[in-house]
């Protein structure tokens, strides 16, 4: 409690922005952004505490996301039905409650080992359980799914659901008390040995730690967490298929998780709202948006493994030192080079897929409003020259910037003495 | 006799076909400081790993206090009262040095997989942590990543770590290899003091150390206690003069 009146001030921000966005971006569609992106900031933190804390590459995360979903939407058809006799607001509980369960069991059968056997383990518990979608239509819907109506009489608050805004306020109270527990998690001892076991298990074992206990429960609190996050999916779509269990939203809170960066406890908040932002805005501008999604996916891998956050916080000294101004003209540079070189890309990319996946190809294509035939050498010379000149640029801002950090680092380094 | 700490009867440790510990006894006397010394090869780490239950044995007994612990998982000899360090040094890189003390103590002092407690507000917790940073004289460098510590004081953080847990029975292997002479000094000093009324058993290559901080030695030759003795009885033992310590290093 006296950590949390000491933080007061961050945890106040962070309450103002969830109460103040809806305001300033009050469209339909941004309010819906926001609820998802919600849901997304406790899935991804949830995994970050197997990844990141727990040091576990779990590719079968969204099973207790999705597992999560379907009791809660049970439970709301229930509560509905007047037989479960708990107001809706609480309905995410029972998906956290079911990840937790079922977590407990699932973590004890992989955490053994972690690595590659954990890995593989969670990939086949994933496909299992996806599978048995099809095998339990009783409890998964078959392929349709199941629904539910969420305007239901029983509830705390004044809100009958109708309306999004309402939704998003209950996601919003769920992701604030979510994220602090998960914060306070990790400074139990249970979280700081989640820490240990993942950089040496054999020390910790001779601190009296059993390693796959301490992996367990760690797993089947961020199942926990990820179930509540599978509720309130429930809630916001009313609806929730099979494929809410399966690979491919595992997939997407990994790579969420690690661009938002796994060594810091606010990097998948990033991650989630900026993947999440990317996802439904970029669908609506391209076909090809999942194929520019991987391409920032691999480049975060290769360039900054420590992801968005690790980027960050790498600036804090030079921050720190009021030395940021000596690093921006080289970041604008190469960055405006790395712009080019993307546009010559992307342009590369487009008139690839206008070529093989548009009903017409012979019709002209357009990118930024300028119309053109996707056959006409034009266009590919001016995105290969685009990419070569952008190249050329970045190559020489890189230097640039490592330049700048070695004076930054320098100053740094005098300022001190 | 006085009371055994630990107790090997008959161990055997095979790796295939190769026999790498053939029927070895050992006693190790409540409050002793032992230490174990033989050439290269003679299986003191393995020794060690069978003990601690890092390694399943391939026969025989090994008891601690009267209690079979032979191939308990490593945690449980662990919560039993054994600690261990290792030949190469084994602490948690990432986390401050005042934080890998914090762990060391968090399961004897019974937090264990604790997620309802806050460690910084534990007080009687955190006092402990200091005073063990105290010990192995590591305050000052309470907040700096334990990975970017210096070699020698790395080992005497996992020092740290393997007495945190107010283990009775301490296994260091090779404490103070690859350190300076002056390096080497200290270490021995903040041994016998962490040791004090707790029984050690040393693996060493250093012969001053051995000499300066034992009790009592035993000679480890092709996976045999071939001799366990008082130092000066060793240093006099033809028999192990000639199996491993050579007429010129005495």
């Amino acid at each position: 409690m006296k950590y949390l009146i000491r933080h007061l001030g961050i945890w106040a921000v962070a309450i103002a922005l969830c109460a103040i966005l809806p305001v300033i971006f009050s469209s339909d569609y941004a309010i819906s952004l926001l609820s998802q992106m919600g849901i997304a900031i406790i899935f991804s933190l949830s995994y970050n505490m197997i990844l990141g804390q727990g040091g576990m590459l779990s590719f079968g995360h969204a099973v207790y996301f999705g597992i999560g979903g379907f009791l809660a939407m049970h439970g709301i058809n229930l509560i509905a039905g007047g037989t479960l006799p708990i107001p809706l607001e609480l309905a995410p509980l029972i998906g956290g409650l079911g990840g937790l369960i079922v977590g407990i069991l699932f973590g004890w059968l992989s955490t053994e080992r972690s690595g590659t056997t954990f890995a593989l383990i969670s990939l086949g518990i994933g496909e299992l359980i996806a599978a048995s979608a099809l095998l339990l239509p009783g409890f998964f819907g078959g392929e349709e799914g199941v629904s539910t109506d969420r305007m239901v009489e029983n509830t705390i608050t004044p809100f009958d659901f109708g309306q999004q805004i309402e939704v998003y306020y209950l996601i919003a109270c769920w992701m604030l008390l979510c994220i602090v527990l998960m914060y306070l998690q990790t400074k139990t001892p249970l979280g700081r040995v989640a820490n240990a076991v993942r950089d040496n298990p054999e020390r910790a074992a001779f601190i009296g730690y059993n390693t796959r206990m301490v992996r367990t429960i760690q797993f089947a609190l961020a199942s926990f967490f990820s179930g509540i996050a599978g509720g309130l999916f429930a809630i916001n779509y009313e609806i929730i298929t099979a494929e809410m269990i399966g690979a491919i939203p595992s997939a997407n809170v990994l790579m969420m998780t690690y661009i938002g960066g796994i060594g810091h406890f606010f990097g998948p908040i990033i991650g989630a709202v900026l993947v999440t932002f990317m996802q439904l805005t970029l669908s609506g501008f391209t076909h090809a948006w999942q194929l520019y999604f991987g391409l920032l996916f691999v480049s975060m891998i290769l360039w900054a493994p420590t992801g968005l956050a690790g980027i960050i916080m790498n600036h804090e000294p030079a921050w720190k030192a009021g030395l940021m101004k000596k690093l921006i003209p080289s970041y604008t540079r190469a960055t405006l080079a790395a712009l080019v070189m993307f546009l010559g890309i992307m342009t590369l990319i487009e008139i690839n897929y206008h070529l093989s996946l548009s009903i017409h190809p012979k019709d002209p294509m357009s990118l930024f409003g300028i119309s053109f035939k996707a056959q006409s050498p034009a266009g590919w010379i001016i995105a290969i020259a685009l990419i070569a000149v952008g190249f050329f640029f970045f190559k020489r801002g890189k230097n640039e910037v490592k330049n700048s950090w070695m004076d930054v680092h320098q100053a740094i380094k005098t300022g001190g003495k | 006799m006085s009371a055994l700490a630990l107790k090997l009867r008959n161990v055997r440790k095979n790796f295939g076909s190769s026999s790498i510990i053939n029927g070895l006894n050992l006693d190790v006397i409540k409050g002793e400081r032992q230490a174990i010394i033989g050439p290269n090869g003679a299986g003191k780490s393995t020794l060690f790993n069978l003990i601690s239950g890092f390694y399943q044995v391939s026969g025989g007994t090994i008891e601690m206090n009267g209690h079979n612990i032979t191939n308990l998982a490593t945690f449980r000899i662990n919560r039993s009262g054994l600690s261990r360090s290792f030949q190469v040094t084994n602490i948690f890189p990432q986390m401050t040095v005042f934080e890998n003390i914090r762990c060391g103590l968090l399961w004897s002092m019974g937090y264990k997989y604790s997620f309802w407690h806050l460690c910084n507000q534990v007080r009687h917790l955190n006092e402990k942590a200091e005073e063990i940073l105290e010990r192995i004289r590591m305050t000052q460098r309470r907040d700096l990543p334990a990975g970017l510590l210096a070699y020698a004081e790395q080992r005497a953080l996992e020092i740290g770590i393997t007495i945190a847990g107010d283990a009775e029975v301490i296994l260091l292997d090779e404490p103070t290899a690859g350190m300076s002479m002056s390096e080497t000094e200290r270490a021995v000093e903040l041994i016998r003091d962490v040791t004090e009324n707790k029984t050690l058993l040393v693996v060493e290559h250093d012969m001053s150390v051995v000499f300066d901080l034992a009790d009592r030695i035993s000679v480890l030759v092709y996976g045999e206690i071939i001799a366990t003795d008082l130092p000066e009885k060793i240093r006099q033992n033809q028999e192990v003069q000639e199996a491993y310590l050579g007429k010129e290093t005495l």
